[in-house]
């Protein structure tokens, strides 16, 4: 085999110039892909990122019904606190799980005494929520982070609509699930900034407030639990290891509780499938360029040594080993390029995170990409571009056996 | 050595058959030097690529060394040639890439797969037989044809074959380069004892062989063998 690649190598060299373009054609489509790859990576990373650390966690638990009546925040779909005790052993047990957070989500009138908006609610415990969502602190300004009782953290679009600042006193109003309706009074502690796009009308208050406005007694009720796992990239395996909850049933045989992941929830998953597709299409198209520049160069040299290929196979060479002889031109041409291309897109990926490429997204700006390619990203993408070369590399090499040598003999 | 009866090659033109080879028989013993002669289309090369199973005849028998390349599969041929068979062509076809001795060795790699201890002893040994042994580092547009034809002829005989074809082997050289080729040959058959056939028009390649074959039409018109 290593006379076969020697032969090969030399037979590249033979036309150095077309094997230098061909190669670095396969090359620039690898560095496309990878930067690409490695930029799309680090928008995607981050405002996932963004969505499961500071707002929704990886995996949520809601009463069955919950979440397709999501909108209207009802409180008659609570998890009451049997059902907290049949779950809450689960999730401590389970190795996955990192932390959780109750939450209790309602709607209310946000009244500053001169004018009156509606707000929703999360009612929290704050320590639990800081733990589960490690990046919501982030968005949260001029805060002493622990939110204490009496305290509310309102969102960026009501304290410029409202014209509230931190310290002002402002009045929740609620109605609870029995319709009785409660107000209290609390102090603006903290501003909820936005997390991307307009919207955004999610205010904070400590658990305990909720249940003086929603006059709950003193057992717990939760509209949902939000789970913080060790690795998102374990989530299907969260998920199925959550599936005995899923098998609770009630009298009538159907399902208690419901469970979605982020990407269930999140309308931004979409997005994320949007760009898995767009980076899906660029490697076609890779996969194009190589398997075009390959076959075209493997056919142009079958055409200019037809005497020699001729030549070889009078000799008595098996077709095979011209096969073998063809294929493994290819197979190097691919191989250069895959791995020039990968060492350039470390090089450029290595450039991209000194010059720091900032981003707006929605009301952000100033986002900073921090483009990284793991080890299997590059081997990857060098597999196919290996792998096409191959491939492409085949109708050539079949071609080349298959010539008659009598024929090719004869040619000039 | 080699037995050929009643061989018969057809090509198709269009849609005319073309008999090119008419019931050609013919045998050639171990260690001969062959000569097939006669006028250009006269069917020399055909009959000289059918024996060298490079070519298969439409009818007819082969059987070179008592074995029947009759029903043998591309492969099979393939294997057959280059276990048996050595070739020295008119434009001599060594590969622009390989160097003197590497064109020397390339059949024991792709073909034999010998060790490269044994491939070393054999070239240099061939080299020196051609006396190329000085340029076996250079590639073949450094050398001249007549040491190109001298690097073939030794390609030729490194896998030990049992019979040598050459197509023409002197018509691309001049008539002094030539005459040294033709005795460099005959050296070579002398010793090795190798079966030498030709397809030539030149007389001073006529004038060395054991034995002259004319053919006319696909036909052998006149055998003879020739004095030493």
């Amino acid at each position: 085999m290593n006379n076969i690649l020697k032969i090969s190598y030399r037979n590249l060299k033979r036309n150095g110039r077309r094997t230098i373009l061909t190669a670095s054609l396969i090359t620039i489509g690898v560095v496309f892909v990878l930067i690409y790859t490695a930029l799309s990576g680090s928008f995607k990373s981050y405002t996932v990122g963004q969505i499961t650390d500071s707002l929704m966690g990886h995996i949520q638990i809601h009463k069955k019904g919950y979440v397709a009546s999501v909108d209207n925040l009802p409180l008659d779909k609570n998890l009451n606190a049997k059902m907290l005790e049949f779950i809450e052993p689960q999730l401590k047990e389970n190795a996955l799980i990192e932390s959780f957070s109750y939450r209790i989500k309602f709607g209310a009138m946000f009244s500053n005494f001169t004018s009156t908006t509606n707000i929703r609610l999360n009612a929290i415990n704050p320590e639990q929520e800081f733990k589960t969502l490690p990046l919501l602190e982030g968005r949260i300004t001029d805060m002493n982070v622990t939110l204490k009782q009496g305290e509310i953290i309102v969102p960026e679009l009501l304290i410029k609509g409202m014209d509230v600042k931190i310290g002002d006193t402002i009045v929740l109003v609620a109605n609870n699930k029995n319709g009785s309706v409660n107000g209290i009074n609390l102090k603006v502690a903290g501003i909820l900034g936005q997390l991307m796009g307009p919207g955004g009308r999610d205010g904070y208050i400590h658990m305990e407030d909720a249940k003086k406005a929603l006059r709950m007694n003193n057992d717990l009720e939760v509209s949902e639990i939000v789970i913080r796992l060790k690795d998102v990239e374990k989530l299907k395996i969260a998920e199925k290891s959550l599936q005995p909850i899923l098998e609770k049933v009630n009298k009538e045989g159907k399902s208690v509780f419901e469970i979605h992941t982020w990407q269930q929830l999140s309308p931004f998953y979409n997005i994320i499938k949007m760009i898995d597709i767009m980076n899906i299409s660029i490697q076609i198209i890779l996969i194009s360029i190589v398997l075009i520049s390959i076959l075209n160069v493997m056919m142009m040299s079958v055409f200019e040594r037809v005497r020699e290929i001729g030549t070889i196979a009078a000799m008595g060479t098996p077709p095979l080993t011209i096969v073998k002889l063809f294929l493994s031109e290819g197979l190097m041409l691919g191989v250069f390029g895959a791995v020039v291309g990968s060492v350039l897109s470390l090089g450029v990926v290595y450039l991209l995170n000194i010059v720091k490429i900032t981003y707006s997204f929605g009301q952000q700006s100033g986002l900073e990409l921090a483009p990284k390619l793991s080890l299997g990203e590059i081997g990857s993408v060098s597999l196919v571009v290996i792998l096409i070369s191959l491939v492409a590399s085949i109708s050539p090499a079949i071609k080349a056996s298959r010539l008659d040598p009598v024929e090719a003999l004869r040619s000039y | 050595m080699v037995k050929a009866s009643h061989l018969k090659k057809v090509y198709r033109a269009g849609e005319i058959d073309l008999e090119v080879i008419k019931d050609f028989s013919l045998e050639i013993n171990e260690g001969e030097f062959v000569s097939l002669v006669g006028p250009s289309g006269s069917g020399k090369s055909t009959v000289l690529n059918m024996l060298g199973c490079l070519d298969t005849p439409t009818s007819g028998e082969i059987i070179i060394d008592g074995v029947s390349t009759k029903e043998m599969s591309r492969t099979q041929r393939a294997n057959f040639r280059g276990e048996n068979i050595g070739f020295i062509f008119q434009s001599f076809n060594l590969i622009p890439v390989l160097s003197v001795y590497e064109n020397i060795e390339y059949p024991l790699i792709m073909i034999q797969n010998l060790s490269e201890s044994e491939r070393k002893s054999r070239v240099l040994k061939l080299l020196e037989e051609v006396g190329m042994l000085e340029q076996k580092d250079k590639t073949p547009d450094k050398i001249s044809g007549g040491q190109m034809q001298r690097v073939a002829i030794a390609r030729a005989l490194v896998t030990n074959p049992k019979i040598i074809f050459a197509d023409e082997p002197t018509a691309n050289l001049d008539s002094k380069t030539a005459y040294m080729i033709i005795e460099l040959m005959k050296k070579i058959q002398k010793e090795h004892q190798t079966t030498f056939i030709f397809a030539t028009h030149d007389e001073k390649i006529v004038a060395n062989v054991d034995r002259l074959i004319t053919i006319v039409d696909g036909e052998i018109v006149e055998e003879k063998r020739m004095s030493k």
